[in-house]
């Protein structure tokens, strides 16, 4: 009896270990097979762009940059309108940011707060337009009768809050800072302006990391509300530039117009695509490991309250 | 009893209702600096996002340019029926539609597989590698990655044709082919997204009990075994909703990048509703601003028929819905 269970279970074992061991081999191979074909294009851009150009467009780079060099790159800086683009950028994703943040703590803070009368009413107000808008059109005229049309706040007001991010902050707001902290602070005389000051704002540190990098990312890559609002070429941000030359394939001829051949030309063109593409990501891709982190935590809040 | 009970209770309600009107007058008073804080969202709110709203009717006016919007002739329902009867109102349904429900079928599964295959791995070096490598394209901006597109998929000089051609086969027109227009958009799509969206399901598998899975290997459950009776009905109320929500956005086919990927080849399947409402409204040389508003109006009721109707579904199927 003791050995037939015995004998039963070591089989019942061994089996199960096959399968197990199965499903490893074949869960491993997916996951580098996954990793590699997300890698391969990353790589190849960027070995692309270090490479000689006529290696390029013949299809000799493969993994390593072919007869390494930063000429593309010493074309690109040298081109003025990349620097305006990043200039622009900058102050959008900076400026931007800053209103961002600053919308929505003010508007989390209330909100969180489990005394406020009528605070469902107004959530409620908030996420209804998650689910419905007015539309492109009236949103248009509405930015255009207000004069913003070719100014910097065109990008900046009328994207001053997101309610996504609202709802992460007020979940975290709800779920990490302690209730008795604000009773504790009250029984001591704080009113609310010093509590969400003295108290709120330096425990929200994390909080405030992911929605700064939410809402920076949102205005380094933003391209639609440019394309909309502005036509004039000195408050164009960088996607703007970035799509007149890596998709409409305009390039000015005076970043071309010093070399002599026409193959050479479309070589040089080929790289300039490949130096700018890489150029444009880097800030967001240097800042991103450090970052990663939060970005997740911030995921995480977002689905709680889901 | 019921003669007794009754006063009882009404009494109990006639002064329940003041002391709450004048707790709530109360807590008003006492949180102003709280309402003071809300007022400029809320402004906010209001003028960007339900001034909109109201904007709106011009989809019901003929609307010109130097008028009001109120001072404009009211034609009721003309810009849609304009709309419905035109040749692009199948098309850009189609269009739309079709889009939306590829990018759905593959989208939406292949985070949750990924999620479930890299929650079997112990925490290490390589699943730390896999999971930053795929976040990494999703911060990759829109213009970039069509650019990209262009460049890899590029007919005579793409690495992608290129290796094709070094196997001894024809390259294959990617951009500007109506027929490879969707795949194209959707795989792209995958790649730059899956990552990401593994994210959320990833923390829904973290509050998933050890315990139960300790009891699984007690009763001789294989690792399939646990991943097809733990760990996916304990991540299904997550998969529920995020399946409502893309049912809301079913016709919001993202404007950017199928606008971006657009050339006169592939623009049989590559017109969506977002795309023609920017073009007719705003980018075209007589600005159409009714009409398209009418379209984008049309855009937005359906969009939230379909939210609330994927909604009543999860609930009447698993109770489960999200409000």
């Amino acid at each position: 009896m003791t050995i037939e269970t015995e004998s039963h279970h070591s089989i019942s074992r061994i089996r199960e270990t096959g399968v197990d061991r199965a499903f490893n081999i074949i869960n491993y191979t997916l996951l580098t097979l996954f990793l590699l074909l997300i890698l391969y294009p990353l790589i190849y851009v960027v070995s692309a762009s270090f490479s000689d150009g006529a290696a390029v467009i013949a299809g000799r780079v493969w993994l390593w940059p072919v007869n390494p060099s930063l000429y593309a790159y010493e074309k690109v800086f040298s081109y003025p309108l990349i620097w305006t683009g990043y200039g622009n950028s900058l102050f959008y994703a900076v400026v931007g940011t800053l209103v961002n943040v600053t919308m929505t703590l003010i508007a989390a803070y209330p909100l969180s707060r489990r005394d406020l009368w009528g605070k469902n009413a107004i959530l409620g107000l908030f996420l209804f337009t998650m689910f419905f808008n007015g539309g492109l059109i009236p949103t248009y005229l509405l930015v255009r009768d207000l004069g913003m049309r070719n100014t910097r706040w065109a990008l900046i007001i009328p994207q001053a809050l997101s309610v996504w991010n609202l709802l992460i902050a007020i979940t975290f707001l709800r779920s990490s800072i302690p209730q008795e902290l604000l009773e504790a602070s009250q029984l001591d005389g704080c009113s609310d302006f010093q509590y969400f000051i003295r108290v709120l704002l330096p425990l929200s540190t994390p909080l405030i990391a992911v929605l700064s990098l939410f809402y920076a990312i949102g205005h380094w890559n933003q391209f639609f509300a440019a394309l909309l609002y502005l036509t004039n070429k000195d408050l164009f941000p960088l996607q703007i530039i970035l799509r007149n030359i890596l998709i409409s394939s305009q390039i000015e001829m005076d970043m071309i117009v010093d070399i002599k051949s026409m193959a050479a030309r479309e070589a040089l063109r080929e790289l300039l695509k490949y130096a700018l593409i890489v150029v444009a990501s880097v800030p967001v891709l240097i800042i991103y490991p450090f970052v990663q982190k939060y970005f997740v935590k911030g995921i995480m809040l977002g689905s709680i309250k889901g | 009893m019921t003669t007794i009970t009754t006063p009882a209770r009404t009494n109990l309600a006639a002064a329940a209702k003041p002391r709450s009107l004048r707790g709530a007058w109360r807590q008003i008073r006492q949180g102003w600096q709280l309402y003071l804080l809300l007022l400029l969202p809320v402004v906010w709110l209001l003028i960007f996002m339900y001034y909109p709203m109201y904007g709106a009717q011009i989809a019901f006016r003929d609307f010109l340019p130097g008028k009001s919007i109120t001072g404009s002739e009211w034609i009721g329902l003309e810009n849609f029926t304009r709309f419905f009867n035109s040749p692009m109102f199948m098309r850009l349904m189609k269009n739309t539609l079709w889009l939306s429900l590829y990018s759905l079928v593959v989208g939406f599964p292949i985070p949750i597989l990924l999620a479930l295959s890299l929650n079997q791995l112990q925490t290490g070096f390589f699943k730390r590698t896999v999971q930053m490598v795929s976040y990494a394209p999703y911060f990759i901006s829109t213009v970039v990655m069509v650019g990209l597109l262009l460049n890899f998929l590029d007919l005579r000089r793409g690495p992608v044709n290129l290796f094709l051609m070094q196997l001894g086969l024809d390259p294959i027109q990617f951009m500007g082919s109506a027929e490879l227009f969707p795949s194209v958009y959707v795989w792209s799509g995958v790649w730059q997204n899956t990552g990401f969206a593994t994210i959320i399901y990833l923390a829904a598998l973290t509050t998933v009990d050890p315990s139960l899975h300790e009891a699984a290997v007690v009763d001789g459950a294989n690792r399939l075994q646990r991943i097809w009776h733990i760990d996916i009905p304990s991540i299904t109320p997550v998969i529920v909703t995020l399946f409502i929500l893309n049912m809301g956005q079913l016709l919001n086919i993202g404007f950017e990048k199928t606008y971006l990927m657009q050339n006169q080849l592939n623009l049989a399947t590559s017109e969506v509703i977002s795309t023609y409402v920017y073009k007719t409204g705003l980018a075209g040389g007589i600005a159409n601003f009714s009409y398209a508003a009418a379209i984008g109006l049309f855009n937005s009721v359906i969009g939230l028929v379909l939210l609330v109707s994927a909604n009543w579904a999860a609930n009447r199927l698993t109770n489960k819905g999200l409000f």
